[in-house]
Formats: structure tokens, C-alpha cells, sequence
């Protein structure tokens, strides 16, 4: 009874889904699945202006559908199977977590192309992909390292993953060339998402001295928390300037657009490939939002020509020499961290105070 | 610690646990008249949409506070046909009216993603504000967290002595009693779960205007479910809510505050650390296992069929 009630819901959605199939002359059909609303405004509303990005791209060429607000695990596994049996070219899974499941169905549908946004695991016809946002974060610890006043900078973090220490560590370095002598505090709210405990989180780190804020948690609410103090805050993920147009700096964003394009295109040309693509500022995958007006020239000048400088790869964010927390160089001088240690960084550098936690 | 921090923590822990109280208080009534309702997080997110689009709109906070609650009263009317009058399954319906409520929240805020509005300021109470630590922690908020204490005063004062709250209590314990004295029983149930729903609605008008004034879809991130669990680890107690709605609010803010004072712990045990206290002390307190059966409610979650 049970499920085959399941069944029909399951049936019912399979519909909608296809609904509007069929139009122009065979479109490429390309589905997205997304782990939370598109109203996030942060990591399910960027994947989203990709896809509308590739609709205005191909026009009826295309054809996309997504599904929002899918579980990851086993449910996610459902999602995606049927969006590959109604016919998808391409799909594009958007969180970590639908890692197994899509390889799993990938297995089953040899002939549709699947890309995982941020996972390792890839396939014949699943690839992987992700953004150098840790470049953005460079940038903007050279701004908040430039802004502060007391030398104290505050850091709401979600979980102790390789990309947010990455995150982290970056933001850090950045500031620190720029400003030796400052800290960067983090709090770990132990959640992706709730913005009441994101602004207790900020409110904790201006209570400690902050007088710049950033996150790596998905809502906007550090932005306002700091606004409401007269503070400045750097924002994740879309441009938060709405959220304090006053407080906000400028923010680290993604843009997916250009890449599901030649994503999109490859798989018309008959050239798509599995493969690992981590693209970033070079690519403008990974971008800034517009800087406030509040950052003087020489500031500006300085974000601009690193910006440039990792453009062209006349540089790379961790270039050595790179310190941990007790002072040991731990990346020398004229090297570089490769993409695999980057990956999986699972320590501080120098400038973070407090100690990892375990995760 | 030094005296400003701790003056701080306390003030934080008073605004973390408002949206609780309100929600676990209007479940409490519910839940007193033998209704369950498991739709609180619906109703919440409803309040909180809805709140946040007539502050938009109209451009004054004080009619999205209404708005708010109207929008939990409506939702909790939809539940109180069902469950009452239709006499459907209360667990069932109460699921239901969360899934419901979560999807078109987010339908009807889709638009209003990304605004913001200036949200209601707080009201330091003359006089009673300047004194020294407890004029800061006590009287420097915003209205909605004074309002919450006086609901608290009117629940508990309600169901210690007077004839409401007795007749509230008949309908949950033995709703055919009731009935057989004369007491509307289909009334009554519909008030408290109408009362039920404003509260809810309020608590999200709180999330959505005041605590962070913005609107993004599920922005109570579960505090509904959380404050359906204290009411049942309270007892079915004002008091008890109130203690542990602050309890859990203090933990939370602990669980940030200990981090930047270089507290070396892992941040997944101390975001437990919510839960976890506040199970713990209210098991404590209702650990007479005679005396909690006494406090359940005993028609709770049985649908009432009247006799014609």
C-alpha cells in the first residue's frame, strides 16, 4: 500500500518532470539536481544562474530541468535515475554527497554524461568539477587585512572540510601579506545553513574584536550582523551586498555559467570527456563582487593586479614560502602546493588562531 | 571571563531562546487540549514568509507581526479541520501541514529572496534598562521577547488557577467527560490549536523581522521540531519551557563563544552540547516516573469522534 503509493508520487514528479519535453527539433536535454531551493541565495541559487546562463546561451537548442531541494543519499539516487530514463543528455549533480548515487546510476545509463560538482570519484561518463574559490578568498584577505582597525578578523565556518580550511587558509594569507601583524579568528557554527546561529556566530566574533567578518556558511545573516555593528563583512557564494550595502566589502562568487557552456557544447560536438576540471579566476568561474566604494584607490590598484597576476599564472595563491601555526615553513620558498595537497588540507597556516579541530 | 562578555552571553542566550518559547507555549495549550500537532515547523516558516512579504509591502514591521500571525492561525485552521472536524490522523495531518507549509513558504517568498528591511530595533524599558548587568540582560530587548514573557505569565497563571485552563486540561485528559458535563470539546480543541498556530506564526515573525531580518526559504532550520521535543521533555510545564528553552539557548550560544576563547574541543561535541543539557536536566527534574505519566496529557493524539 505504502509503496505503491510511493510509486505513484514517484510517477507523478516523473511527469512533471518531462512535462515540457519535446519542442524544437531533438534540444539537448540537460538536467540539473540541486541540494537546496533556489531561493538559498547562495550555493543552489549559483548553480542555477548557470543553467539560465546556458539557456540564454543555446536558446532552444537546450532543453533543462531541475529538480531542488533533493536529499543527498539514497533519495538523490532516485532523483537521478529518472532524470537520466526521461532522456537527459547531461546532468549536472550539484553536492558532494551525490558523489555514489551518480556514479551508481551512471553505471546503468552509458550513454548520458553525468558531471559531479565537487566530488574526487569519476567515471567513463562522469567527470568532476569544481571552483578555485579559495583565489577569491586570497582576494579579499588582502582587503579585509588593508580594512581592519584592530587587527582582529572574524571567520564563520561551517564544517573542518579541505575546502573550507582551504577557504580559510587563503583568506589568511592574504591578509597577512598585506598585514603582519593580523589575526584571523574562526568560530565553527557546525552547520551549512541557519542563519539565527550564523549571526550568534558573528555577534561572538565582533564581541572578540572583529571589526571585519566573513563565512563560509550559505545565508546572509553574517553580513547583517555585522552591519548592524557598523562593521564590514565579506560575503560567499552571490554578491550580498543587499544584505548591507554599506557593510559589505565586496564577496567571493561563483559563476557557473561558462563552464556548463562548454560543458554543454562539448557534449553537441560529440568531444565531452571525463575529466577533473577545477577552473577559477583565470576562467571566470570564481570572481568578485563589486568592491565598495569604502576601499581606498591603492587598495583596489593591489586586488586588481593579483587578480592579474593569478590570471596569468604569474602567481599562484600558495606559493611558498608557507608557514603553519608554530611558525615552521612548511611549503619553502620558489615552490608551490600541488592540486592534490590542496585537496586536502587539513591544517592551519600561520595568521589563524585557535587549533584545528579534528573532523 | 571578563564581566562584559558574560553580561553579553546572557543577552544572547535570552534572544536564542524566544522563537522556542513561543513555538514550545503554543504547542503546550495545543497539546494540553489532546491535540497533537507536529506542523509547528510548517507554521513557523509560514509566519515567517508571510511576515517578512506585508513588512515588505506595506513597509511597517508591526503589520508583518500580524500578518505573521494570521498566516500560523490560517495554517493551524487547515490543521484543526482536518484532525477535528474530519477527525483524520493528528500525526499524519501535523507531518503533512510541514511539508505543506515548508514548500509554500518558499513558493510565496520566492520573489523576496535578497531583500532586506530595517526589522523591528529593540526597546530598552526606561528606567529599568539603566540598571547596571541586569537592565542590559534583562530589559535592553526587543518587544517580542518581553511579549514572550507575558504569554509565559498568562499560560502558567492560566493552568494554575482558572476555569479556562481546567477546561482546557478535561478536553485533553478525557474529551468524552468533558463532553458528558457540557463542555464543547470541537470549540475547545479549536481554539488551542488556533492558539497554537499564532504562536508558531509569531516565532516566525520573530526569525523572519527581528532576530535576522531577511527571508530565505527554511530560515527556522528545525527550531519547530526542537521546541515539539521540549514540550515533552517539560512536561507539559510553562516553567519547565521556559527553563529549558533558556537552558538550550545558553548551550547554543556557548557552543560559539567557548570556540573563540580558545576552548580546545571539538565543535561537533560542543553543538551537541544544546541537546544534550537540556535532555539531561529535564529528565532530572521529571525523573519521578509516576508523578510524568501524571503530566501527560492522557487523550493526547487520540482523535475525538462527538456523539450525536
Amino acid at each position: 500500500m505504502h509503496s505503491n503509493k510511493l510509486t505513484k508520487l514517484a510517477m507523478i514528479a516523473a511527469l512533471a518532470i518531462g512535462a515540457n519535453a519535446a519542442t524544437a527539433a531533438d534540444p539537448l536535454k540537460v538536467g540539473f539536481v540541486y541540494v537546496g531551493p533556489t531561493g538559498d541565495a547562495g550555493w543552489t541559487f549559483g548553480h542555477d544562474e548557470g543553467r539560465k546562463y546556458i539557456v540564454e546561451k543555446f536558446g532552444d537548442k537546450v532543453e533543462t530541468n531541475y529538480v531542488e531541494s533533493v536529499a543527498e543519499g539514497a533519495d538523490s539516487e532516485r532523483v537521478i535515475r529518472q532524470l537520466a530514463a526521461k532522456g537527459h543528455d547531461l546532468i549536472f549533480t550539484t553536492s558532494f554527497g551525490y558523489m555514489n548515487p551518480t556514479l551508481k546510476v551512471a553505471k546503468k545509463f552509458k550513454n548520458v554524461k553525468f558531471e559531479h560538482a565537487t566530488g574526487y570519484k569519476r567515471g567513463k561518463n562522469t567527470g568532476t568539477y569544481f571552483a578555485r574559490a579559495y583565489q577569491g578568498r586570497y582576494l579579499t584577505g588582502l582587503i579585509a587585512g588593508k580594512m581592519t582597525k584592530t587587527n582582529v578578523i572574524g571567520y564563520v565556518a561551517s564544517f573542518p572540510i579541505p575546502e573550507v580550511i582551504r577557504g580559510i587558509n587563503a583568506f589568511t594569507k592574504g591578509a597577512l601579506e598585506v598585514n603582519p601583524d593580523v589575526k584571523v579568528k574562526v568560530v565553527w557554527a557546525s552547520t551549512w545553513y541557519d542563519p539565527a546561529k550564523e549571526r550568534e556566530a558573528a555577534e561572538t566574533l565582533m564581541l572578540q574584536g572583529a571589526d571585519i567578518l566573513t563565512q563560509h556558511t550559505d545565508s546572509a545573516a553574517v553580513i547583517q550582523a555585522a552591519a548592524s555593528k557598523g562593521n564590514y563583512a565579506i560575503g560567499y557564494h552571490s554578491d550580498m551586498s543587499a544584505y548591507g550595502a554599506k557593510a559589505h566589502l565586496t564577496s567571493t562568487v561563483h559563476n557557473w555559467g561558462p563552464l556548463y557552456a562548454a560543458k554543454v557544447q562539448a557534449v553537441m560536438d560529440g568531444t565531452w570527456k571525463s575529466e577533473d576540471l577545477w577552473p577559477g579566476i583565470a576562467e571566470g568561474v570564481t570572481d568578485l563582487a563589486p568592491l565598495n566604494d569604502a576601499i581606498p584607490d591603492d587598495v583596489k590598484a593591489l586586488v586588481a593586479q593579483k587578480k592579474q597576476a593569478i590570471k596569468d599564472g604569474s602567481m599562484r595563491v600558495f606559493d611558498g614560502p608557507i608557514f603553519d601555526q608554530s611558525g615552521k615553513e612548511v611549503v619553502s620558498a620558489g615552490t608551490t602546493m600541488d592540486d592534490g595537497a590542496l585537496k586536502g588540507f587539513n591544517w592551519y597556516v600561520q595568521g589563524v588562531e585557535g587549533k584545528l579541530p579534528n573532523s | 571571563m571578563d564581566f562584559e562578555l558574560f553580561t553579553n552571553i546572557l543577552f544572547a542566550t535570552l534572544r536564542t531562546g524566544t522563537p522556542l518559547i513561543l513555538i514550545a507555549l503554543g504547542e503546550m495549550v495545543c497539546e494540553k487540549s489532546g491535540v497533537l500537532n507536529l506542523g509547528q515547523e510548517g507554521m513557523v516558516l509560514m509566519g515567517a514568509a508571510l511576515g517578512f512579504i506585508a513588512a515588505v509591502v506595506t513597509g511597517h514591521a508591526g503589520l508583518g507581526i500580524i500578518a505573521a500571525i494570521l498566516a500560523g492561525m490560517m495554517m493551524s485552521v487547515l490543521f484543526a479541520f482536518l484532525a477535528v472536524t474530519l477527525v483524520s490522523n493528528q500525526v499524519a495531518t501535523g507531518l503533512a501541514l510541514t511539508i505543506f507549509g515548508t514548500g509554500l513558504s518558499g513558493f510565496l517568498g520566492a520573489g523576496y529572496v535578497g531583500m532586506a528591511i530595517d526589522g523591528i530595533a529593540p526597546f530598552p524599558i526606561p528606567f529599568l534598562s539603566d540598571i547596571p548587568v541586569i537592565g542590559k540582560v534583562l530589559f535592553s530587548h526587543d518587544p517580542l521577547v518581553y511579549f514572550s514573557w507575558v504569554m509565559f505569565a498568562l499560560i502558567f497563571w492560566c493552568f494554575r488557577s482558572t476555569r479556562l485552563g481546567l477546561t482546557i486540561r478535561a478536553v485533553g485528559e478525557n474529551p468524552e467527560a468533558a463532553n458528558a458535563i457540557g463542555i464543547p470539546v470541537m470549540k475547545v480543541r479549536y481554539g488551542a490549536i488556533l492558539f497554537g498556530g499564532a504562536m508558531s506564526g509569531l516565532a516566525g515573525a520573530y526569525l523572519s523581522l527581528v532576530y535576522t531580518p531577511m527571508w530565505s526559504e527554511g530560515m527556522s532550520a528545525g527550531r519547530g521540531w526542537i521546541a515539539l521535543a521540549l514540550v515533552v521533555f517539560a512536561s507539559w510545564k510553562a516553567e519547565r519551557i521556559l527553563l529549558g528553552a533558556y537552558l538550550f539557548g545558553a548551550a547554543s550560544i556557548m557552543h560559539l563563544v567557548l570556540q573563540g576563547l580558545g576552548f580546545e574541543a571539538s565543535p561537533n561535541l560542543l553543538a551537541m552540547l544544546p541537546y544534550a543539557a537540556t535532555i539531561i536536566v529535564l529528565v532530572i527534574i521529571a525523573s519521578d516516573a509516576a508523578k510524568a505519566k501524571l503530566s501527560t496529557p492522557l487523550a493526547l493524539g487520540r482523535p475525538y469522534r462527538p456523539q450525536v
